[in-house]
This record gives C-alpha cells, structure tokens and sequence, in this order.
C-alpha cells in the first residue's frame, strides 16, 4: 500500500470526514431502528451485549449489538490491510480492567458515552451540556497526572494469538448472533437474551447495523479518531487535530438531525436520559478520568483492541464487566433517575480512581 | 553535537507526544531523535514537533520502529 493512501485520513480533512461521517451515520441509523439520540453509543451497546450475554438481567437493555462487533472487526481488518496489526500488551493489565469497569459504571450514572454526550446534545437533549462539562472536566484532572508523569507502563510485543483473542471473541459472539437471532416476542433465543421492550428492543436490521461498525471501525482505525483525545489534547497540547472530529461529528449529527426531525431541544423527557444534573456532571466526571488514564474512550479502545492491542482489550472486557455490576447493583441510571447505589458508585469510583492516578506518577 | 534521543516505544497516548513537548521545551533548538513503535505515535508525534517549528525527518528502522530526527535553528 502506498504511503500517500496511507495516510489520508489521518489529516485534518480526514478526520473532518471521519467525524461528519459518523455523525451524519448515526442520525440515520436511528431512522433505521436504534434507539432515539443513541444510535451508537459505545457505553450503551457494551451495556446491551452484556445483558445480551447473560453477564446482567435487566430486560430492557439486551441485545448483541453488531455495531460494536463490526467495530473491532472492521478495525482488525484495517490494521492487517495497512499492515499496523501488532500483538502489543502488558502494560498493567488490571488496572486497565478496572478503568474500564470504573468508566463504564459512571458512563452508565449519565447513560452514555462521549459519543452519546454529543449525539444527545445534537438531538436537543441539554441535559448533555453537564455530561460534556463533566467530560471535560474528567479529562482535566487526567491530564494534571500526565503532567506529573503518570504512566502505566511500557507495553512489549505479545505473540499472535494474544493480539488475535479480542477479534476472535467479537467474531464468535458475530457467529452467535447469526446462529440465535431474535424471535419476535421472545426473551430468549439459543444462548443469548434479547429485549422484548425498553431500548434494547430497537435496533436497525442486522446488515446495516454490520456494516456501519465494520466501515467507521475500518475508518476510525486509519483516523484514530477518539473523543477523549480530542479533549486531552487541546488542553494539555493546544492540538486540535482529534477536536476536529469531535467537532465534526456534533455538526453533522445536529445538521442531520435538522434534516429528518430529530431534533427536539429541552431537558425534560428526553430519550433515555434523566434530569439530575449533578450526577449527569459527576459520572461523567468519573467517566471522563478513566477515559484518560486508560489513554482513550471506549471507541477508541475498540479500535486499538482491533489493531493487537491487548491492554485495550482488557478494558473493553473490563467496561462488559463494569457494565453487569452498573445493573446488578442498581449503580446505572434508567429515565427517572439514578440507581439507588449511583452516589455511592460514583463516590467510591473517583476515589479508585484518584489512587490509580497518584500511584502511578513518577515525579 | 550529539543528538538528544527519547525513547517512546511502548509507551501509550500521549506519553511519546508529552515526552517530545518537555524534550523541545527544555532543548529550544538542536538535534532531537524520537524513537517510537507504532504508526499512529509517529503520526502524533510528528505533529507535534512540527507545530513547534521543528522539522523532522522520518525513517522506518524496522517493520514497528521509526526514527523521527527532528532538527530546529
């Protein structure tokens, strides 16, 4: 492959393309079936796929989302056509575990991830505004532990198969969905739980669901495309190149949204969402630390699991995980508010984190 | 005058890039060799010194590992 295909949409203009692109897909997607100013929300969905799996019981929320296979997959397979497919792991895996568990309780206190925080301000939904507030805040406090040299740990090259295990997980879970697909009306089909009703039982056909997760997945992979970057970088650096993404996916999904009628501005009963704002602000807050000290958002390390990387995949088992605890122990928020264990997850959540942060800096 | 290098390799985001930034902010000008092992490190961090004012040459030592020498007046 030549160097110039190579890296065209890791410029400014491609991650522009990359950003408006999702935005714009994700709009229509919900045209199509997903949930309203969801649509691929990366929290959600690892939320659904571990109801969908057994891993929490919570009816409403289970389904094998093919967006989030299709993203690790498409990735996979634009890291082996660019040849950047590379068994890399072993820079403090537990801790990876656990920020994962962590950002997916307090994404699941605001119900969504960065990706969700702005397709919900871009349906109208300004309860979002304190999601982003505390996104943004979240990534601050990270990068006051970079500056004083927080670092988990060099990774070193891993064998194949090592680099292979989170693809092959997504691709067997891929061949359950095709082997067990829903049955209108039942709760369960083969080995895996499906949604009757709630937001796990809408979803767009499985082909388009596929092959949206497996182009952005093959497309963010090129771009590096992440949203927490994004924050990071503009305040620890003043470099904009990943804020252009994040830019473009909130103009585009607002902009499509225009389009087809989705935007419906207000802070009451909006989909999926509920009103308490400072815990709308404090689990993102949580979210948004983990995000940085585990070096990217939950897409993000989607991507990097697809490219070999196995310390992102132990996150992303870690957020399945996080995601069964946030519903078994009543830690995630549903439309009327937060779970009645949500204070403490969030109180206990930023105190794990703060330790992770302080024991890991060198100066 | 011998370079300065940083070695980033397996390092993850941003550790290569706030290694490069307090290396150029300490250095002012010179000769700085980055080394860092994947491709989108070379991307960030190329960026990086070029938004300082720095111009980098990049050269792949091997199938992981690139070089990035990075000079400035």
């Amino acid at each position: 492959m030549s160097r110039g295909v190579k890296n065209i949409l890791a410029t400014t203009t491609g991650i522009i393309f990359v950003g408006g692109l999702i935005g714009v897909v994700a709009a229509w997607l919900q045209q199509a079936g997903n949930p309203a100013n969801m649509a691929i929300c990366v929290a959600c969905f690892g939320r659904d796929i571990a109801g969908a799996i057994g891993l929490h019981r919570a009816a409403v929320v289970q389904y094998l989302r093919p967006e989030i296979l299709g993203f690790v997959l498409g990735s996979f397979g634009a890291a082996l056509v660019f040849k950047e497919f590379k068994p890399t792991g072993g820079s403090s895996p537990l801790i990876r575990f656990v920020l994962g568990m962590i950002a997916m309780i307090g994404a699941l206190v605001f119900l969504g991830c960065p990706w969700r925080v702005i397709l919900r301000l871009a349906g109208g939904d300004g309860n979002a505004l304190f999601g982003l507030g505390g996104l943004i805040v979240g990534v601050w406090i990270g990068t006051l532990f970079f500056k004083k040299g927080f670092n988990l740990g060099r990774s070193q090259g891993q064998s194949i198969s090592a680099g292979l295990m989170l693809p092959l997980i997504m691709a067997g879970l891929l061949v359950l969905r095709f082997l067990f697909p829903p049955i209108p009306g039942e709760a369960q089909s083969g080995v895996l739980w499906y949604s009757i009703q709630g937001p796990g039982a809408s979803y767009a056909p499985l082909a388009i669901s596929l092959a949206v997760g497996l182009g952005i997945g093959f497309l963010a992979q090129r771009s590096r495309f992440c949203t927490m970057g994004a924050i990071r970088d503009v305040i620890l650096f003043n470099q904009w190149y990943l804020m252009f993404g994040f830019l473009a996916l909130l103009v585009a999904a607002l902009g499509a949204n225009m389009v087809l009628g989705q935007f419906h501005p207000g802070f009451e009963g909006q989909p999926i969402a509920h009103t308490m704002w400072f815990w709308n602000f404090a689990g993102m807050v949580v979210a948004g630390l983990a995000f940085a000290l585990a070096g990217g958002c939950p897409g993000r390390q989607l991507f990097m699991s697809g490219e070999g990387n196995s310390d992102a995949a132990i996150f992303v088992l870690g957020s399945l995980v996080g995601a069964a605890v946030a519903h078994n122990f009543g830690l995630a928020s549903s439309a009327q508010g937060i779970g009645p264990h949500g204070m403490a997850a969030v109180i206990i959540s930023m105190l794990v984190l703060l330790g992770i942060g302080i024991t890991h800096c060198k100066r | 005058m011998k370079p300065t290098t940083l070695d980033a390799r397996g390092l993850s985001c941003p550790q290569p890039v706030l290694l490069a930034f307090q290396a150029m902010r300490e250095m002012g000008s010179g000769h700085l060799e980055i080394l860092v092992d994947n491709e989108a490190s070379q991307e960030n961090v190329r960026r990086a010194v070029v938004s300082q004012g720095w111009t980098p040459t990049i050269t792949k030592l091997n199938e992981n590992d690139y070089v990035l020498r990075c000079e400035k007046s």
